[in-house]
């Protein structure tokens, strides 16, 4: 039983730095922009996140670094695909290389340092129940965190105007930009959240899940996360249930190698992708009628003046 | 005032132009990185030996480095602007650079090249690696010694020669210790992901081990290990900051002797094509502080280097018994013969796991 719970708790801990990161980029490409710079955004925030809590010694501050630093990186990919148009796959590409860039510049100082983790919430009583305690009430505040934000994704974007509009805008800019909606202030807004989430879910690494910098620790964790909004059909439900699966199948995988089940590791390496494309493409075709890419993505929006 | 500006700026120029002389007549030495120099490991150790060099022999020669450079085609690309800027002799140090190095060796006939971990040379390319498996070896008696539990985590890159006749030596000598000792493998089918290898750690101790060992390149292994409060072997390089109370020792890459005396060689006029395969006797890879461990271990560990640095003991002394039950073929006498140990595809006895792809 013990073993189940700690799969369980490092299930939680591989997927939480993807849910997040996913769940900005669903808002941004809900509003009908392609940002392929999460990988970036994700270890410029990872360098920033660490220095933050590294200098201050709080794990806050540092997850409030590298909300920031992501909102900045994000910010130069508005101005160049939004403000002036630019093709929005080169830009989020370019986003990406000079993000591995920037973060080893800022984290040079910082490589090889330490930092206590994020604490874990504990209540007397419940988080010792055996099994699900610690799982429902031991884990650190990112795990929260991202379960709030995506429930509250969800809200904005089926159960608020505001949340209506910025579909709009995604699935097609004219008509909102016809009755008078700011599609590109709507837009920026949607992509500073996309990097906001990117940052967050680069400083989870060393904030709480490795706690300490290393150049490149994101390891293409922006791109499952990028693949993940694909494959959940831009749908916050199927997004969890997206980078979950992704999650645990990895968990899983490690776990049966350990236990020698004599299935070539080259294959077990290669199944949370299989399981997760699986899984989703099923559940894509099962419900019919199903959102599928906002009409207007990634297609470049200059308004008529 | 302005006299004086003049004078500085001509200062200046005479310095300038006195600077370019000597960098003319310097030996220009080039590096081509897998990783950044910072990634505490692999790429680190390598730069560390660079500085080494500059240290040594910075009067003479003037290096150069591109980090993060990707195995494949870009690599032939930046192992050929390094020759077109002029360096005389080429570190490329990945096993992936291989035939991007072989390529631009055959264009390039009057630079001379240095491959880390490969197999293919030339007139003017040489290669040159480390006997690790000897480290692994007495990192397997410690282990042994330390484990309560009896089982043994292990952490593997990819299922490739190097990686395994490190965990055959490991398990060879921890059963030494104790016949019965169990050894869970984990292949992380990557050389760098942090949280992978994290993730692979808190699996291995999730399910029993209590020493963790690896071969993948980040500190995150040693990290989660001290979490737990288990016990750790580094790897590539020191890694005790990360487990103070963990680490029980690490195998240093400590490849400066080699540059040094390799671009001396140059420097004299007397390189040529060789085929490098140091152990613990030639200081191609040293032993971090043995530490964590009580002083018998330590001894014991030491007793171990110090046999094997003489060549008294070899890890894969003959007879070494295959997962099948029946000896391994031995072809260098008294022990298996180097080739054998570069192209190990096979787990020794003891080992309950199925080697990926056999």
């Amino acid at each position: 039983m013990e073993l189940v719970e700690a799969i369980i708790l490092a299930v939680l801990a591989a997927s939480t730095p993807l849910l997040i990161a996913a769940t900005g980029e669903l808002v941004t490409e809900r509003s009908g922009v392609l940002n392929l710079g999460v990988e970036g955004m994700m270890i410029v925030g990872a360098a920033c996140g660490f220095a933050g809590a590294w200098l201050t010694g709080s794990i806050f501050i540092g997850a409030l670094f590298g909300i920031v630093a992501g909102t900045l990186m994000s910010l130069i990919f508005a101005l160049m695909a939004l403000g002036l148009a630019v093709n929005q796959v080169a830009t989020g590409l370019a986003l990406t290389i000079l993000g591995v860039g920037l973060s080893g510049l800022i984290g040079a100082r910082f490589v090889g340092e330490r930092i206590t983790p994020a604490a874990h919430l504990y209540i007397p009583g419940l988080t010792d129940v055996p099994l699900i305690g610690r799982v429902l009430f031991g884990e650190d505040a990112f795990v929260y965190f991202s379960l709030a934000l995506i429930v509250a994704v969800w809200w904005f974007l089926y159960r608020t105007r505001p949340g209506l509009i910025l579909r709009a805008c995604g699935d097609s800019h004219v008509s909102a930009h016809a009755l008078g909606y700011p599609v590109l202030r709507i837009r920026t807004f949607a992509v500073m959240f996309g990097g906001a989430c990117a940052g967050l879910a680069g400083a989870y690494l060393p904030l709480a899940y490795t706690p300490f910098f290393i150049p490149g620790m994101t390891a293409g964790r922006g791109w499952i996360a990028l693949a993940l909004v694909v494959f959940s059909s831009w749908r916050p439900g199927r997004l969890v249930i997206g980078a979950y699966l992704f999650g645990a199948v990895t968990i899983l995988q490690l776990h049966a190698q350990g236990w020698g089940v004599g299935i070539p590791s080259q294959f077990m390496s290669a199944l949370p992708y299989l399981a997760t494309v699986i899984v989703l493409v099923l559940l894509s075709r099962a419900r019919t009628g199903g959102s599928t890419a906002p009409a207007a993505l990634g297609t470049v929006f200059v308004p008529d003046r | 005032m302005r006299k004086s500006l003049l004078a500085l700026a001509a200062g200046l120029l005479i310095a300038g132009s006195v600077s370019a002389a000597s960098a003319a007549d310097k030996l220009k030495v080039g590096f081509i990185y897998l990783g950044p120099i910072g990634d505490l490991g692999w790429t680190y150790q390598h730069d560390l030996a660079r500085q080494a060099l500059v240290k040594e022999l910075g009067d003479k020669i003037e290096t150069t480095y591109l980090e993060n450079v990707p195995e494949g085609p870009d690599a032939e690309r930046a192992i050929e602007q390094l020759v077109r800027a002029g360096n005389k002799l080429i570190f490329t140090t990945s096993f992936g650079y291989m035939d991007p190095t072989l390529k631009v060796a055959k264009k390039y006939p009057n630079v001379h090249f240095e491959h880390s971990t490969g197999y293919k040379r030339d007139k003017n390319m040489s290669t040159y690696s480390a006997k690790w498996y000897q480290g692994r070896y007495i990192q397997g008696l410690i282990a042994a010694k330390m484990s309560k539990s009896g089982v043994l985590g292990y952490i593997g890159s990819f299922p490739i020669p190097e990686v395994v006749s490190g965990i055959n030596a490991t398990v060879l000598a921890a059963q030494t210790i104790n016949p019965n000792i169990k050894v869970k493998i984990i292949w992380a089918n990557t050389w760098f992901d942090p949280g992978k290898e994290a993730d692979a750690a808190k699996a291995l101790i999730d399910q029993g081990a209590d020493v963790i060992m690896q071969h993948t390149d980040s500190p995150a292994a040693m990290q989660i290990a001290s979490e737990r409060g288990k016990f750790a072997f580094g790897q590539d390089s020191e890694m005790i900051k990360f487990g103070p109370k963990t680490q029980l020792t690490s195998i240093l890459d400590t490849w400066g002797p080699y540059y040094i005396a390799r671009v001396k060689a140059e420097l004299d006029g007397t390189w040529k094509s060789e085929d490098t395969w140091g152990g613990l006797d030639s200081h191609m890879f040293a032993m971090a502080p043995y530490t964590n461990m009580p002083d018998d271990v330590k001894k014991m560990a030491e007793d171990a280097q110090a046999a094997i640095t003489a060549g008294k003991l070899h890890p894969f002394k003959c007879p070494v018994v295959g997962q099948d039950g029946k000896p391994v073929e031995c072809k260098g006498g008294a022990n298996l013969d180097d080739g054998q140990i570069l192209g190990m595809n096979f787990y020794v006895k003891g080992i309950d796991d199925k080697l990926p792809g056999k």
